[in-house]
């Protein structure tokens, strides 16, 4: 149930999995993101809402063929460009790309938490989002003839996500925001938690998300595992280090270094990736 | 131009006079950020924020970088898991105004964030969507942010990420669209509206100092302008003070 985290990612992540790394700006699972380069994963389907930093190195690394998202950027500093050279590029692979909103997307984890092949939403109508986006739909209400989008349920194979804490028993504590982690993790067929301690008992904190250890495939002990993102009451977010990956995401040979320096990985190689 | 402040600080001032003490507002990352919370620290101290990681009724007292900052957590009246606000707060139609940016806007205030170039083969690939399709369609009125530009402000949007106007009167009604979409672009010139017979893009103010002429200038359609061209009132000390504390302008 408590394993080291290279144990975690290489029993739980698959080459060809679809994966997940959720976080919605808090308690993003940066190191799984990096364990999952170090020990080379190819051909992966991304899946996230919001992918930022870690995906953008996921991706720059050669690990994934595809990316299920609603909005790839770097918050609050501008573009991702390993993620931009993928798409624009196929640098150092192509990347394939399923493209929502967030409303969409939030949904389909719904969907997918809940057993049901596919969610209804008030959403998409009238934008080009439908055109290039196969798994934007429209239904009529049964009960109003009302005309409603429709997305399919998402059921990554594994979720991984990072939290503030986890019990012996395998049992997850998270608070601050929380964003999508439950329903990402209730969607999931597997799931890993990075955590920053093990507690004997877990105090109950204001607006917490607990997850039961049964819906808990492993759990790491990862101090710092979310930075540079925050784990609320643990650290702060690190904007600095944000600001910073701009200049290191805008230049292959600069990403190159920061894979050998950082990951101790080898530099992609275009084409030869998957 | 008048000097005692940049072009960057009067949009953010007419855009933060767009929002009560009354109001719900979602609000975006970037300038809709800065003019919310330059509202809510001078004429519109109840004003609701809502951000899209969750955080309802949330008041920093710093600016966040990014829509999920802790500091946003820690002073909300509440935080909710992203499904809920989406699904519970801004779907059934509970938000007044929608505060977005934008990389292109269009004649009818269409809204594109997702790519410059074609789809398949994009020039430029930008972040996406986010959460703007829906907070463009449910909130009760849309208010834009964004730089006024040839570049920027297009005849058509090369992708529709949000929708303002469609292709003009009824088009969002056709579509099911709730709320009345973009009524108020603000920039760095002036303030545009839609026609109310039209739908289209129109000049109705101008920041002092700029003329309709470099509105137009800056508009890569045939810009209309308003008989009864208003000048946004300028911004007060106080305004300015207050703006400069937020942004770190003021060198403190």
């Amino acid at each position: 149930m408590i394993v080291p985290l290279d144990e975690g990612v290489r029993e739980l992540v698959h080459d060809g999995d679809t994966v997940a790394l959720e976080g919605f700006t808090h308690l993003i699972p940066v190191a799984a993101g990096h364990e999952i380069i170090r020990q080379g994963r190819r051909d992966l389907t991304l899946v996230r809402m919001t992918p930022d930093v870690v995906y953008d190195q996921v991706i720059g690394a050669g690990c994934a063929a595809r990316l299920v998202f609603s909005w790839g950027g770097n918050p609050g500093v501008g573009s991702l460009h390993r993620f931009r050279d993928a798409i624009q590029n196929g640098w150092p692979r192509p990347l394939e790309i399923e493209e929502h909103s967030h409303a969409g997307m939030a949904n389909r984890y719904v969907a997918g938490a809940s057993g049901v092949p596919f969610a209804v939403l008030r959403g998409y109508a009238g934008t080009d989002l439908v055109d290039q986006t196969p798994t934007i739909k429209t239904v009529e209400c049964p009960f109003t003839g009302e005309r409603l989008a429709a997305v399919p349920a998402l059921n990554p194979d594994v979720t991984v996500i990072h939290a503030q804490r986890a019990d012996r028993a395998g049992n997850v504590q998270l608070w601050g925001i929380t964003g999508i982690q439950k329903e990402a993790v209730l969607a999931a067929r597997r799931s890993l938690v990075t955590v920053e301690e093990v507690v004997d008992r877990l105090e109950p904190v204001p607006g917490q998300v607990l997850l039961p250890s049964r819906v808990v495939t492993a759990v790491s002990v990862v101090p710092g595992g979310a930075r540079p993102s925050y784990a609320h009451g643990y650290y702060a977010r690190d904007n600095a280090a944000y600001q910073a990956w701009d200049a290191v995401s805008r230049d292959r040979d600069a990403f190159a270094r920061w894979l050998a320096d950082e990951i101790g990985a080898p530099a992609p190689l275009p084409g030869k990736a998957g | 131009m008048t000097t005692g402040y940049t072009s960057d600080e009067i949009m953010t001032v007419a855009a933060a006079r767009c929002l009560t003490s009354q109001t719900a507002c979602f609000v975006g990352i970037g300038l809709p950020s800065t003019a919310a919370n330059l509202a809510v620290r001078t004429h519109a101290p109840g004003l609701w924020m809502i951000y899209e990681s969750g955080t309802l009724g949330t008041r920093p007292d710093t600016l966040p970088l990014s829509i999920g900052d802790g500091v946003l957590a820690e002073t909300a009246d509440t935080v909710v898991s992203v499904p809920e606000v989406f699904n519970y707060w801004l779907q059934p139609g509970r938000i007044d105004v929608g505060f977005l940016g934008a990389a292109q806007i269009d004649r009818y205030a269409n809204i594109n964030t997702t790519v410059i170039g074609d789809y398949t083969d994009p020039k430029v690939r930008l972040p996406g969507a986010g959460g703007a399709p829906e907070i463009a369609a449910s909130c009760r009125e849309v208010v834009v942010i964004v730089r006024q530009s040839r570049r920027a402000f297009v005849e058509r949007v090369d992708f529709v990420t949000s929708v303002g106007h469609g292709a003009g009167p009824g088009d969002r009604e056709r579509l099911g669209l709730r709320g009345a979409g973009p009524t108020r672009v603000i920039t760095d010139l002036g303030v545009l509206e839609p026609d109310p017979a039209t739908r289209e893009l129109t000049l109705v103010q101008v920041h002092p100092g700029v003329s309709a002429e470099d509105a137009r200038a800056a508009t890569g359609w045939d810009l209309a302008v308003a008989p009864d061209l208003a000048t946004t009132p300028e911004p007060t000390p106080e305004e300015l003070k207050v703006l400069r504390s937020l942004t770190g302008a003021d060198g403190v």
